[in-house]
């Protein structure tokens, strides 16, 4: 009775996993092949299938697998400039992030003080706060300065807004740093900067990347920041792609539109790919730890 | 550490807090008290060969000025926030005593922009965040059963659906649920409806949305809880194992009392983050029947003719904030209660 019951269970967890799977996975693969083919195809009015084999697009390209969408995006839209300018933003954003952040995190995780968690509080309601209506906040003294539209302007907010997070997690990881390490070497004779630069900073690498990971994450994904600071040329490719939305009406838009986001995907899954161990701890040390 | 090497590690991360967190909510506070200048107008007579009228035209240059005097505009009190695009007061007395039932009344109310917005952000909230944690907690059971060699690759394909950028996922999704995209075309197969579309229902719209909202969530939960369940208690398994419990019973009675703290971390942050939904609005192109509260602040920037409408936006910011207090204070004073020993020590 025991048995067949779980192997019941063993086959429903299973059905179950490979339905999650393919909703996981399947959207992805459908724009990808389908980033390849004319509209007319990608939205097919005669039958689904047409996306699958292309009919529409050997019509009108002379073979079913066109690269037209992509040129149009990235060539005549002007795409290249944006993923340029995110490449710029990311970059920033993680470097200054994470060396804001570990310094403040080191500090939070060996102050020992009671204000220490008091910071650590108020960084937690700044992270719940919903960026738009921060970014509110900023139009207007931005336009009154002079300071909106430019891509430093959106790097610094970018790093102000990631800063809650970055904080919690460096300070969670410093916290699994042993305290004698450092002062080992304070008492022989450094100074606790010194002591950070020659002892902390060495083995503080796991750490740094697993936030910078969410750093870039946070940096890449935002659309709220990057579509109301940033001026129409220095777009970043999410802001770019929802601009792409709005001019839908000309005939092949659309397919640029697809053929962007297909190319905005692909850090994404490198990223994935290369550092899902990275991920994986990184979202559970905040959890497990606090 | 003493104070001042403290401090000399802490303050730019501090400043910058500061001055693009803490600061621009004071500016949101204040600026939600103004309104716009109104346009300062002159009585012109304007003589022609069929004799002289008098015109009323907008002095430019004097409006321009009055603005660069005063770039946060008049000040207006809480008028902002009672106005018909926020609590509307009036046009809920209004339709209080006009209303001959409560289903009337209700739906007049849910006709204003704001409780609009704040219909289908609560909603979305609080059909998300559980389903994301049921959803997050059977995938990662599952996974933890695979043998280890189908872990891995399991693991990479649902973490796709939540690194992806909101907007992305949701503009994937949509083309896919369009009238003619693949999911839209056999939903007319399977209702045998070739009218069926799910843009034009806004019960359609909201169902969809908050599917995505799923889609996007639950590789959150099911990794932490995944992480959770490696830590799970061998002892305790296998005593209740020779006990007799069944799978079942186990797993209620072990594994979902060792995963209950990641049940509040998560549901922390998964109110923090839906609360604020936003990108799926502008990907699914679901404003005519579904807006939240970020998106209302983002329409009151883009409202067609050029003008930000700063003080409007503000005051739902504000009254955004409080929302997100109001959600999140169980839960953050919870947090606080339990963490006090463990910063102490």
């Amino acid at each position: 009775m025991n048995k067949t019951s779980s192997k019941w269970l063993n086959l429903f967890s299973i059905c179950f996993l490979v339905l999650w799977l393919v909703l996981a996975c399947v959207p992805f693969l459908w724009t990808f092949w389908g980033s390849f083919k004319v509209q007319a195809d990608f939205f097919s009015k005669q039958d689904w299938q047409n996306a699958l084999f292309g009919v529409r697009t050997l019509v009108e390209t002379g073979s079913s697998f066109t690269s037209d969408g992509y040129q149009g995006a990235w060539i005549q839209e002007g795409f290249w400039k944006a993923a340029l300018n995110t490449a710029i933003v990311t970059v920033s954003v993680v470097t200054i992030s994470l060396t804001l952040g570990t310094l403040g995190g080191y500090a939070l995780a060996r102050s020992g003080f009671r204000y220490a968690f008091w910071i650590l509080i108020a960084a937690l309601i700044f992270r719940a706060m919903p960026h738009i209506t921060l970014v509110s906040g900023y139009l207007l003294p931005f336009f009154e300065l002079g300071l909106w539209g430019h891509l430093s302007t959106t790097i610094i907010v970018l790093v102000a807004i990631n800063q809650p997070f970055t904080l919690w997690m460096l300070h969670s990881f410093f916290l699994s740093i042993p305290k004698d390490l450092d002062e080992s070497a304070m008492v022989d004779g450094c100074t606790r900067f010194q002591a950070f630069r020659h002892v902390i900073i060495p083995v503080m690498w796991p750490g740094v990347i697993t936030t910078g990971l969410f750093s870039f994450l946070l940096a890449y994904n935002d659309f709220a920041i990057t579509a109301l600071l940033l001026t129409e040329e220095n777009q970043t490719m999410v802001p770019k792609i929802a601009s792409f939305l709005g001019s839908t009406q000309e005939q092949g838009n659309v397919m640029f539109a697809v053929a962007a986001v297909v190319s905005a995907t692909a850090p994404l899954f490198v990223l994935v790919m290369f550092f899902q161990r990275q991920i994986v701890s990184g979202l559970t040390a905040g959890a497990v730890k606090g | 550490m003493p104070h001042h090497t403290f401090f000399k590690f802490i303050w730019p991360s501090a400043l910058a807090m500061l001055v693009f967190i803490a600061l621009p909510i004071i500016s949101i506070t204040i600026q939600s008290f103004y309104i716009d200048h109104e346009q300062v107008l002159v009585t012109v007579e304007n003589c022609g060969p069929f004799g002289c009228k008098e015109v009323t035209k907008v002095d430019v240059d004097a409006t321009r000025a009055l603005s660069e005097q005063n770039p946060l505009g008049k000040f207006n009190g809480f008028g902002t926030y009672t106005n018909r695009n926020h609590l509307a007061f009036s046009q809920i007395s209004e339709a209080w005593n006009a209303a001959p039932n409560l289903r009337y009344f209700i739906g007049e109310v849910l006709n204003l922009p704001f409780y609009k917005a704040l219909s289908f952000t609560l909603t979305y909230t609080f059909v998300v965040t559980p389903c994301v944690i049921i959803l997050g907690f059977c995938i990662a059971l599952c996974v933890n059963r695979l043998p280890s060699i189908f872990k891995g690759p399991t693991i990479f394909v649902s973490l796709l659906p939540m690194i992806i950028t909101p907007l992305i996922g949701s503009l994937v999704l949509f083309w896919m649920i369009d009238a003619e995209g693949i999911i839209g075309s056999f939903l007319k197969i399977i209702f045998d409806d070739p009218s069926l579309s799910l843009k034009a229902s806004p019960t359609l719209t909201w169902i969809m949305l908050i599917v995505y909202g799923i889609w996007h969530h639950a590789p959150f939960a099911f990794v932490v809880f995944y992480a959770g369940l490696q830590t799970v208690p061998k002892d305790t398994l296998e005593s209740a194992m020779i006990d007799g419990a069944s799978r079942w019973e186990q797993t209620r009675y072990v594994v979902v009392p060792h995963l209950m703290p990641l049940v509040v971390f998560i549901s922390l942050i998964q109110l923090m983050d839906n609360f604020r939904v936003f990108e799926p609005i502008v990907g699914f192109n679901a404003q005519a029947s579904a807006t939240s509260l970020s998106w209302l602040i983002y329409n009151d920037f883009r409202s067609g003719d050029g003008a930000m409408l700063f003080g409007s936006a503000a005051a739902t910011s504000i009254l955004t904030i409080i929302g997100v207090s109001i959600l999140l204070t169980p839960i953050i004073v919870r947090t606080w209660q339990s963490s006090k020993p463990a910063v102490r020590g």
